[in-house]
């Protein structure tokens, strides 16, 4: 019995340890969301397929081009950058006089628009980049590389976004047109440079997390759906726009997905997350630390 | 009869005549599809076209359709019963997800992604489930031999083809009914303004999951009859965020505010992944959504009112200038 709750709590110790190093990559995710809809008041449901084209870009980068990794994910942040500032100027732009669901199912429709163009040009096969990084072992417990290099990453930019919106000019402008989008334009600030940076910025975080994400897991066209729908709960959860919230809400959900993996299936680990999402509704109803108005 | 009432009559009569004068099964099986389609499509729009963006209806469905099977398969239940209790349950979904979210007033951005996350719980509970409900593989349900009043299945196109035309003109009395309702004001009140249209009197909360629990019966109800059609079933076909998109995309393509848009959306959007089935073959993967999703888009930005929400509209404009 002894033995069996040590090696029970080695597991579970990792399992903790494992969802603090996926809910790095969750809050990153959620950031980009997060800034989105803060500045520009508008959810992208095709966030998540934007990362799809990412990982599909720094597969073909390294697979086909034999770039090394880091020199293919640079070009990867700037390319889902450029798609994300396109999906502004092609897409929203358009719509921002109209009610804010109609802009949201916009993304809904690039969201079939992403995932049936990867059906088509690259096919439904799981592709991997192939690259193999060594599993750390730490007394009993393991972690891979891969985990802890993409914590670490998301740390980073997550660090970079927050220097960039409080340290430089353009992004202390950002958080201003955040605050009151009527206003801003009448004290000289270029809304519609500001989103399209806002766009830009969210999309290299999309390209970010591409890269971290492409090395833990395969991809396919619908590798979206997998982290998309978690994303979002954690945005709701934290509160939309709230960027403290959402990145605590990321690091909750890691945990509820870490642990139930751990006691069952992986699925029921999200399962869980989900009931939880949905209990917590009940409580919170306008997210973790509610800006209420 | 007054010339009013003539046009649907007519049409309803050579609907129902159809099967009996024209039978070519492979036209019957997509005309089949349509009907049942646009009942689930118009189930969407009851709540949809009043500014209740559901992306959970993919859950719904996937509720009605697996529900329905499960019973049947594992415990013998009829569909005559398992489909009553299959809606049951999508009805109790529906009031547990909606009550908070109307209670705490969710609207907008987060409705939408609240019910995102509903139809993400249902696909990945029928994937954990693996062992009973066949994973991402699909479920079967058992087959009766021949055609079987008790089991709802049927080897014949003609009576599948009449039992959805029923259903669906079901649907758009049902649509219709809401049209006419005093429900139909409280909500528009509702979706202009919340706290206004509590100040005069409306139950807001009541309101809203009356119009919820409605729809979220119907698409249950569609779920289980396509899966009784098509006798085949699998997560990504019945639930998920996928077929919640689709459900949007076709009521708005056709138009929402119109009793028919939701069908004349199901029109286009099944013939159009036919003709693109047949006229590529295995090549077509794909190339349907990318063509409904630069559609969807389109159709937003330009014409957020649905084809035949705008030809209403301009007849309407033309009978008053004239």
């Amino acid at each position: 019995m002894q033995a069996f709750l040590d090696i029970f709590d080695i597991y579970l110790l990792e399992a903790v340890i494992n969802g603090i190093l996926l809910g790095g990559l969750l809050a990153l995710l959620a950031l980009g969301l997060n800034l989105i809809f803060g500045v520009i008041d508008v959810t992208w449901i095709c966030y998540a397929e934007l990362v799809m084209i990412g990982m599909y870009g720094m597969y073909y980068l390294i697979q086909y081009y034999h770039l090394p990794y880091f020199a293919a994910a640079p070009l990867v942040i700037l390319l889902v950058a450029l798609l994300g500032a396109a999906l502004h100027y092609l897409v929203i732009a358009p719509l921002l006089g109209a009610p804010p669901i109609n802009q949201l199912l916009a993304t809904g429709g690039v969201l079939f628009i992403l995932q049936s163009f990867a059906t088509v040009a690259f096919g439904i096969d799981f592709r991997n980049v192939g690259i193999r990084l060594p599993v750390l072992a730490f007394g009993e417990m393991h972690f891979s590389y891969a985990r802890l290099l993409s914590f670490a990453a998301a740390l980073v930019g997550m660090i970079g976004v927050y220097l960039f919106m409080t340290r430089t000019f353009t992004g202390t402008a950002i958080r201003a047109i955040s605050q009151d989008r009527q206003i801003m334009p009448l004290m000289g600030v270029d809304a519609k440079r500001l989103y399209l940076i806002t766009s830009a910025l969210g999309g290299g975080l999309a390209g970010l997390a591409a890269c971290l994400l492409v090395l833990q897991y395969d991809v396919h066209p619908f590798v979206g759906l997998s982290f998309g729908p978690i994303t979002f709960l954690i945005c709701v959860l934290g509160g939309l726009g709230n960027f403290v919230g959402g990145f605590i809400a990321a690091f909750v959900f890691a945990q509820i997905i870490s642990l139930g993996g751990l006691f069952s299936d992986l699925e029921w680990g999200y399962v869980l997350a989900f009931a939880f999402f949905i209990v917590m509704m009940f409580i919170r109803p306008a997210g973790l630390l509610a800006r209420r108005r | 009869m007054t010339p009013r009432y003539a046009m649907p009559i007519v049409g309803v009569a050579a609907a129902i005549a159809l099967p009996f004068v024209y039978r070519d099964p492979y036209h019957l099986h997509i005309l089949t599809l349509i009907l049942i389609w646009s009942f689930a499509y118009t189930s969407w729009s009851v709540m949809g076209r009043f500014g209740l963006v559901s992306l959970g209806h993919g859950g719904f469905m996937g509720v009605g359709a697996y529900v329905t099977a499960l019973l049947w398969n594992h415990l013998g239940v009829s569909p005559w019963i398992g489909i009553p209790l299959s809606m049951a349950a999508a009805g109790v979904l529906a009031l547990i997800v909606g009550y908070p979210c109307f209670r705490f007033r969710i609207t907008g951005h987060y409705f939408v992604l609240v019910t995102l996350a509903l139809s993400g719980i249902v696909l990945q509970v029928i994937t954990a489930t693996r062992d009973y409900t066949g994973g991402s593989l699909g479920y079967t349900p058992n087959r009766a031999a021949g055609s079987h009043w008790l089991a709802l299945q049927f080897d014949d196109k003609t009576a599948w083809y009449l039992i959805a035309l029923l259903v669906w003109l079901v649907g758009l009395l049902v649509w219709r009914a809401i049209d006419r309702s005093m429900g139909r004001y409280a909500m528009e009140a509702i979706s202009e303004d919340e706290d206004a249209a509590a100040a005069v009197g409306v139950n807001v909360t009541a309101e809203k999951l009356k119009i919820t629990l409605i729809s979220a019966l119907m698409t249950a109800f569609a779920g289980a009859l396509y899966c009784q059609y098509q006798m085949f079933i699998s997560p990504d076909t019945v639930s998920g965020i996928s077929v919640s998109l689709q459900m949007v995309f076709a009521a708005i393509v056709g138009g929402l505010y119109v009793s028919l848009g939701p069908t004349v959306g199901a029109v286009i959007t099944i013939l159009l992944a036919e003709t693109l089935r047949i006229s590529f073959g295995a090549n077509a993967v794909g190339w349907d959504n990318l063509v409904y999703g630069m559609l969807l888009v389109l159709f937003i930005i330009f014409l957020p009112k649905g084809i035949l929400g705008s030809v209403v509209e301009r007849q309407r404009m033309l009978s008053v200038k004239s």
